[in-house]
């Protein structure tokens, strides 16, 4: 057993948990506090990603780059909230769903038609392009860098929540939204940030995914994917749980594939663990989502009320 | 009498010259637009680079080209055959890029009788027990990409390989073509998910693992984004030899990542021959970029079909005289020395061509190796035809 290389699974698994936390974070947060199911969150992700793109492109400067691209989606998310999803409040999640899916169409074929449907890239940033000895390997630093943008939000997600009035209000909002209404906070102020928030973060993560994958029409919806199963096995409204969720999610999928793979081939002759193998990883987070749902249906890390 | 004579005789004029005006119809399908729709574009742009040159014909002939995007699924791509064989009485079909869209129609279009002259997809199945006399192709058999890499890495002597695809069947298709010819054991074979777009995890076994080489077959977007993580991980020490993922059409996105990595083929730009060189002058005069392979058997087609019909005069209801006319190849390939095998398919060379930037700053490939000459594919022993 290879433990250095083991150490640099563990390093990939925390990167990929830390887009996925950036996602859920603002993700479970409108889904927990305004009870609202928005589908259109990888949306907001993919438009960060081509803001980001065409800035970089244009200034040669990731920062202002990373700078823009969450601009952007906050203030994209500060005006969907507005207009279109504050109606939506009062409906049921199917009809949320409904609306936010139609979201999901209208953004992939608006940058479709603004971008064309071929990939875009963003360059890694210079200070970022090298490697870094780590574990016997080098490990990109570029890589190494989103993990400690992951930990940096973190951070600042914990001190917002648990240090400051607002926070105070999303933690009251997420157990009673309507007696923190009656006790005359503004609540429709508390959910524009909380959504705009969500749709910053969404950006940030659509921007730093930027160099490593492609930017296309339509990248926003894998990764919502995974990111409603974060929240479901964290726990819906808990950013601890997406947290955790991301942390969890990011092992299953990364290591877990790899070393799901290493033991079929001691188990099994090659042929027939190459057989099994990529099937039964694909699904993986899934069968770890539905035994979650089974065992602890509230999720791992749900919120604490009361 | 004499009235009579004149007026048959003007009518026979007439029903010649209304022969003559008539064009022939051609179906081109290809998927031209959207993640999918590279390839085919240089398919399509590089057949009408020909039909244009020449005034709206082929070999003299008038041809009307009805261009239809398959899209990528093989229901869309029966509905547009059976539509363009009854309403617009195509009689010739052309292009078709991808293998999944070949087997939805290659048995429609074959058992009417209608000629098919692909330029792309060569699956096993139609070089093997489906070949049909109404079908030829200009491109190659699929798995050759994938065998002229095998004999390549055998060839240079790597004994420790570490060979990546994705979990499909072209994937596994490309997999099993390298090892026919590489024939040594693997150091690990990697079947990722088809929609996996970062190969971080693997990408770590990879460098852990220490191979002489590594084989991939990543097309499109997933090649994309593979060279570059590969790069950034400073693994581009390690030769990356591959099928389909640094070419033409990738080149570009990938930029500087992809310099020195190795791919399979069958032609590229800087060949000598003068038909190559005048093909790629005025593919890039007329559209401002480099030709990919795909351009490269576009244009092939086009000049076998102006061969073809120029011997028949136009006249392919005799499809006999047709397919003799097609099988002697009497054109003159971008890729040198070209004949068809008994399954319709290219006797050609392979060459492996290495990822550079020329001298404008651009990235193209240039020619570093012919380790298979005037090859015959795999599968046309099972085909029944001579």
């Amino acid at each position: 057993m290879n433990w250095s290389l083991f150490a640099v699974q563990l390093l990939n698994s925390f990167q990929l948990g830390a887009l996925l936390f950036l996602l859920s974070a603002g993700l479970t947060l409108v889904f927990g506090i305004m009870n609202f199911m928005n589908l259109a969150h990888g949306s907001l992700y993919m438009v960060g990603a081509y803001v980001g793109a065409v800035v970089a492109a244009r200034s040669g400067s990731f920062v202002l780059a990373a700078a823009a691209a969450i601009a952007f989606t906050l203030l994209a998310g500060v005006l969907i909230e507005r207009t279109l999803l504050r109606e939506l409040y009062a409906r049921s999640h199917l009809d949320q769903v409904l609306c936010t899916f139609g979201l999901i169409l209208i953004a992939n074929e608006v940058v479709r038609y603004i971008w064309g449907p071929f990939p875009l890239s963003i360059s890694v940033p210079e200070a970022l392009g090298g490697t870094i000895p780590l574990f016997g390997q080098n490990y990109p630093s570029y890589r190494f860098a989103i993990i400690v943008a992951g930990l940096a939000v973190a951070l600042g997600m914990y001190l917002l929540i648990n240090k400051t009035r607002l926070g105070m209000l999303i933690r009251a909002g997420s157990g009673n939204a309507d007696m923190v209404s009656a006790l005359g906070a503004n609540i429709k102020l508390v959910n524009t940030a909380v959504f705009a928030v969500g749709a910053g973060l969404a950006g940030l993560a659509g921007l730093l995914v930027g160099p490593l994958v492609s930017v296309q029409p339509g990248m926003g919806e894998p990764i919502l994917i995974l990111t409603l199963v974060v929240i479901i096995i964290g726990g819906v409204g808990s950013v601890r749980g997406a947290f955790y969720g991301a942390l969890i999610v990011g092992l299953v999928d990364t290591t877990g594939r790899i070393y799901l793979q290493v033991g079929l081939q001691q188990l099994f002759e090659r042929s027939i663990a190459q057989a099994i193998g990529p099937a039964i990883a694909s699904m993986l987070i899934y069968v770890l989502m539905a035994v979650v749902l089974a065992v602890k249906p509230q999720g791992l890390f749900p919120v604490k009320n009361g | 009498m004499k009235t009579k004579a004149v007026i048959a005789a003007l009518a026979l004029c007439m029903a010649s010259l209304a022969q003559a005006q008539t064009p022939l119809k051609i179906g081109f399908l290809a998927e031209m637009s959207g993640l999918y729709g590279a390839p085919g574009q240089d398919q399509y742009d590089a057949f009408m680079m020909v039909v244009n040159a020449n005034g709206g014909k082929l070999g003299g002939v008038p041809v009307d080209v009805l261009k239809e995007d398959t899209q990528f699924k093989p229901d869309v791509a029966s509905q547009i055959v059976d539509r363009l064989l009854e309403r617009d009485k195509v009689q010739l079909f052309t292009g078709v890029t991808y293998s999944h869209i070949m087997l939805a129609i290659h048995k429609k279009i074959t058992d009417k009788e209608v000629f098919l002259i692909g330029s792309n997809a060569g699956p096993a199945q139609i070089a093997g027990e489906r070949c049909s006399p109404f079908f030829f192709t200009t491109s190659w058999q699929n798995d050759q990409l994938a065998e002229v890499v095998g004999q390549y890495a055998a060839q240079k002597g790597y004994k420790r390989i570490f060979a990546l695809t994705p979990n499909y069947q072209a994937g596994k298709d490309f997999m099993a073509g390298f090892k026919r010819m590489y024939k040594m054991p693997l150091l690990d074979e990697v079947y990722t998910p088809l929609n996996q777009q970062d190969f971080s995890a693997e990408i770590s076994q990879i460098q852990a693992a220490k191979p002489d080489a590594v084989y991939v077959f990543y097309p499109g977007g997933l090649g994309i984004n593979f060279v570059r993580q590969y790069a950034q991980a400073g693994l581009k020490r390690i030769p990356l030899l591959n099928t389909a993922t640094t070419e033409g059409i990738n080149l570009p996105a990938q930029g500087d990542a992809a310099i020195g990595a190795v791919n399979g083929s069958f032609w590229g730009p800087d060949f000598t021959n003068p038909a190559s060189r005048k093909f790629v002058a005025d593919f890039e005069a007329k559209y401002k970029r480099i030709p990919s392979q795909y351009a490269a058997q576009g244009y092939d087609s086009a000049m076998l079909l102006s061969s073809a019909l120029a011997k028949v005069k136009g006249n392919i209801s005799d499809k006999k005289a047709f397919q003799a006319a097609l099988k002697a190849a009497d054109f003159q390939s971008v890729r040198g020395d070209f004949k068809f095998g008994n399954n319709n398919f290219p006797i050609h060379d392979m060459h492996m061509f290495e990822a550079i930037k020329d001298g404008q700053g651009r990235l193209t490939i240039k020619t570093i190796a012919t380790p298979l000459k005037a090859i015959r594919d795999s599968y046309a022993d099972k085909c029944a035809m001579k």
